[in-house]
């Protein structure tokens, strides 16, 4: 349309001028809600500004953190020639080491290598595979994405042209978990819909089901013939324990379900920049798993060709060697517990402040995020007066918090909050 | 399991719902141990997941929504090296993919990137997020490498450059662009051109259509079909160049056709979208390899160019390219930009971070940057070097008087030998020589010590086979 325009507009103009105005009718493009928060924050000038937005780990100092398991990983793989021919043997070994850790090393699956496992362009790579997978094999397919989720989720799957629709999940009032109206529209869904759901740490929630509620839905999804696709982006971050953070996945699997996965190591091992993730879909045999994985890694050649393998080649050296491995076990052991801790020192902050609201979502909700319960006003407010930088929808990285802060972020908090929503 | 419930319910309400409740009270208790709760029910003698049609419903359940998807066709490039490293035969030779091997026919770390990566390894950079449009100083660093750092474009900051997946992934980028803004422009690709050009555009829904390029009966450009094909496209057609070293031909314009080609372009009102894979590879030279580039930018044309570092750098498998949109104005480039991070936001968030920085540590370092020079000099030198053996060796051992000259006059890593299918599968089972079944051999993967192992093989594929 635009082009038609400037084409029967500009045929009185010379053949040169004609020439240059292909992206006269490219509009600015919205800025993305949440790595627009980092840039704020850079751009902020003052030194008690915290920038609680991205969900990137730091340390009680606020800085960036390289573990020390990646640091031996990195002196073990140095000097070693990591050429076109090794780097599809190590990818094979990420992705035998990543379907490990989430499902099991001794689960059936794994066992019998009835999963189409390939390496992904870390969480927001690994979900845009299967989009684009879910949208060749299944195109009249609709996926259900928990409200709220992710962001980046609802960019995903309109981009691979994928009708999406969403699912109850946060009550705000209880600030937790609506799981009569989550079980709900499970039910009434049509049967054999896909839904996307964060098996720990829900983002930006921080609220997850018990153990029961997940047997409960994983019970439903059978009902149904639902399809479930897990975006695990944060095992171990949850509770601290690998395992215990994929225990969802796990009922899931007990029950018979032929899951998708996406899983990230951005955050349980710091490799953030390196964009290392892996994707899972498990099969009835092995015959299946061929065939699926040759057509994602088709839709992936025609995307990237193939994954960088610096970071590969870390998570796989980490997850293969036992020793470097135990000491990451205890390395997000060690971020988890920092995490938890500033939750209870932001919470006792508050109460010691006085301030009359409840809190006691902030050490129940669970993982990185904490959903505050801020509205966009107080949000604003936050950064404006205290330099204090989160998401509009209220939700804080409590990474971003330290010993240091804490106080001032508190402080802040209550006061823009004493006086209830309306001030 | 409960969907077995649901169809014994049929039979007997009472006894089926009750076992139901009772379950459902099992679940409540939350008995700890996941594994003892599947046994028991493994136990129950109401479910029997394996024999009558009323469980339908629980077998059911449990076959895969992908059943019907069948094994994707090995990838034609790819499948090369699979088959290769298959062969136990001694003397094989794999002319398949495009990646530099040393005279030892060893895969090449050049030194300049270890240089990098140690330096990298001393600092002990954070691995946080790039942004998504990537790594700052990378982005400077390849648009001016593209460009020339004193180039119009640069200065008046017409360049919306973002850091891709190497080739492949800008080039996707650069589809989806295509896809989003021009609905129903189509793409010109040469005719032959990399086979995952195809793959690129069709997965991003961009229609695109082939313009003459190869001639079998020259073995060289065939440049009236092209200018033909160009004007005959529809105007505003996006035309996709090979910025230089034209894979898999090798078959370059010269810069007089270049300037025809940007002529008919013009003319025509079409796009120019160059895809510039071997810059430096080609003559040795980087500027020389982007003439064509600046050729057409300095007529003051908007052009795309997408970049890849995996062959210049050997950095084949850190994923390291651009896309380059060059505008006629700032405030065009600043809304490109922002329209290209939102299309690569929902497909990988934001590029890797290893393979920037070896780019911009090497180019951004003066010694370094000579010295990378000098490497590439020495990989395109070698390149020549059995690029010459081998027509030395062609002119020596075929006797009917075929000219095998075209073999000097491409250039860079490929040659399009002219063999056919037959004749190339012949290369394989016969001779063990692996390459793409459109007689595309790689050089890069070729030595002095083998030219005349070669050579007899291509002589007589030739001429014995049709």
């Amino acid at each position: 349309m635009w082009r038609h325009q400037l084409m029967t507009t500009s045929r009185c103009f010379s053949t040169s001028i004609r020439a240059l105005h292909w992206w006269d009718h490219v509009c600015p493009a919205p800025k993305d809600p949440i790595t627009s928060v980092t840039e704020a924050f850079l751009a902020d000038t003052s030194p008690v500004k915290i920038n609680l937005g991205v969900g990137a780990y730091r340390d009680d100092e606020g800085k960036p953190v390289i573990l020390q398991c990646l640091r031996d990983a990195e002196a073990k793989i140095a000097g070693c020639d990591f050429l076109e021919s090794i780097s599809s043997a190590v990818s094979s070994k990420l992705v035998e080491e990543s379907v490990k850790l989430v499902y099991g090393k001794d689960s059936d699956v794994i066992k019998e290598g009835r999963y189409a496992g390939v390496q992904a362009l870390s969480g927001t790579g690994a979900c845009r595979l299967f989009a684009e997978f879910q949208k060749r094999f299944h195109p009249e397919s609709q996926i259900y994405l928990p409200n709220p989720t992710w962001s980046n989720h609802h960019n995903i799957w309109r981009d691979a042209q994928v009708q999406q629709n969403t699912f109850s999940y946060y009550h705000p009032d209880l600030k937790g978990l609506n799981f009569t109206a989550l079980m709900d529209d499970v039910k009434n869904a049509p049967d054999g819909s896909f839904f996307l759901l964060h098996p720990c740490a829900h983002n930006p929630t921080g609220v997850d089901p018990t153990e029961e509620q997940w047997r409960e839905i994983s019970h439903q999804f059978k009902v149904k013939n639902h399809f479930p696709f897990f975006d695990m982006a944060y095992q171990g971050f949850a509770s601290g324990d690998l395992d215990r953070d994929a225990l969802s996945i796990r009922i899931f699997l007990e029950d018979g379900h032929l899951l998708g996965c996406a899983q990230s190591f951005a955050k349980n091992m710091g490799l953030y920049g390196h964009r290392v993730g892996c994707l899972s879909v498990l099969c009835n045999d092995m015959k299946q798993a061929v065939a699926i994985k040759s057509q994602l890694q088709k839709i992936a050649r025609a995307m990237y060709s193939s994954p960088p393998v610096h970071g590969t080649s870390l998570v796989s050296t980490v997850l293969s060697d036992p020793d470097i491995k135990a000491l990451w076990v205890k390395e997000v052991k060690g971020m988890a517990n920092r995490i938890q801790t500033m939750r209870t020192n932001l919470q006792e902050s508050l109460w010691q402040l006085g301030s009359s609201l409840n809190w006691q979502h902030i050490t129940n909700q669970v993982g990185m995020f904490c959903f505050s319960g801020l509205t966009p006003k107080q949000v604003d407010w936050l950064a404006r007066e205290f330099h204090i930088y989160m998401t509009h929808d209220g939700r804080m990285s409590m990474a971003g918090v330290t010993t240091g802060n804490v106080n001032y972020l508190a402080n802040a908090i209550n006061e823009v909050t004493k006086y209830g929503e309306n001030a | 399991m409960a969907s077995s419930m649901l169809s014994l319910a049929s039979a007997s309400p009472s006894a089926s719902l009750s076992m139901h409740d009772t379950l459902k009270g099992k679940v409540r208790l939350g008995s700890g141990n996941l594994t003892a709760w599947f046994h028991k029910e493994k136990s129950n003698p109401f479910i029997n997941t394996k024999s009558s049609g009323r469980i339908s419903m629980a077998v059911a359940v449990n076959v895969s929504r992908f059943e019907g998807i069948t094994m994707a066709p090995p990838d034609p490039i790819l499948g090369v090296s699979e088959a290769f490293k298959a062969d136990n035969d001694e003397k094989k030779l794999n002319l398949g993919v495009g990646a530099y091997r040393t005279e030892e026919l060893q895969p090449y770390v050049l030194n300049v990137v270890k240089k990098a990566e140690n330096l990298m390894l001393e600092r002990g950079e954070y691995k946080e997020y790039l942004p998504i449009e990537g790594l700052a100083a990378f982005n400077k660093v390849t648009a001016e490498l593209l460009l020339g750092a004193d180039n119009t474009v640069i200065k008046q900051q017409r360049v919306a450059t973002v850091q891709g997946l190497s080739g492949t992934g800008s080039l996707r980028l650069a589809a989806a662009l295509i896809e989003r803004y021009f609905p129903g422009a189509k793409v010109l690709i040469s005719s032959p051109t990399w086979g995952n050009h195809k793959n690129i555009f069709n997965d991003a829904r961009v229609p695109w259509s082939e313009y003459r390029y190869y001639d079998p009966k020259t073995v060289g450009l065939d440049f009236e079909g092209m200018i033909a094909d160009l004007k005959a496209a529809p105007e505003g057609s996006f035309i996709l160049l090979h910025g230089c070293a034209h894979n898999p031909t090798g078959i370059d314009p010269t810069p007089e056709q270049w300037e025809k080609i940007a002529d008919v372009i013009q003319e025509k009102n079409h796009i120019p979208f160059f895809d510039v894979a071997y810059q430096g590879f080609a003559s040795g030279s980087l500027d020389a390899d982007a003439a064509s580039v600046r050729l057409f930018a300095a007529r003051g044309m908007e052009l795309l160019v997408a970049q890849s570092y995996s062959k210049n750098l050997g950095l084949y498998a850190e994923r390291i390219g651009a896309i380059n949109v060059i505008c006629s104005s700032v405030d065009a480039a600043a809304r490109v930009k922002s329209q290209l991070k939102r299309l690569a936001r929902p497909m990988y968030s934001n590029p890797p971070v290893h393979g920037a920085r070896i780019v911009a540590n090497v180019v951004g370092d003066p010694t370094l940057f000579d010295e990378w020079k000098a490497e590439m000099d020495m990989m395109a030198g070698r390149i020549k070097g059995v690029r010459q053996k081998l027509f030395d060796s062609l002119s020596a051992k075929d006797k009917s008087g075929k000219d095998w000259s075209f073999i000097l006059k491409q250039i860079g890593m490929f040659s399009f030998t002219g063999l056919n299918k037959a004749q190339s599968e012949n290369m394989t089972n016969k001779w063990h020589v692996y390459m793409t079944k459109d007689g595309r051999i790689s050089l890069a993967g070729l030595n002095l010590a083998k030219c005349e192992y070669l050579a007899d093989a291509i002589v007589d594929s030739y001429h014995n086979v049709s």
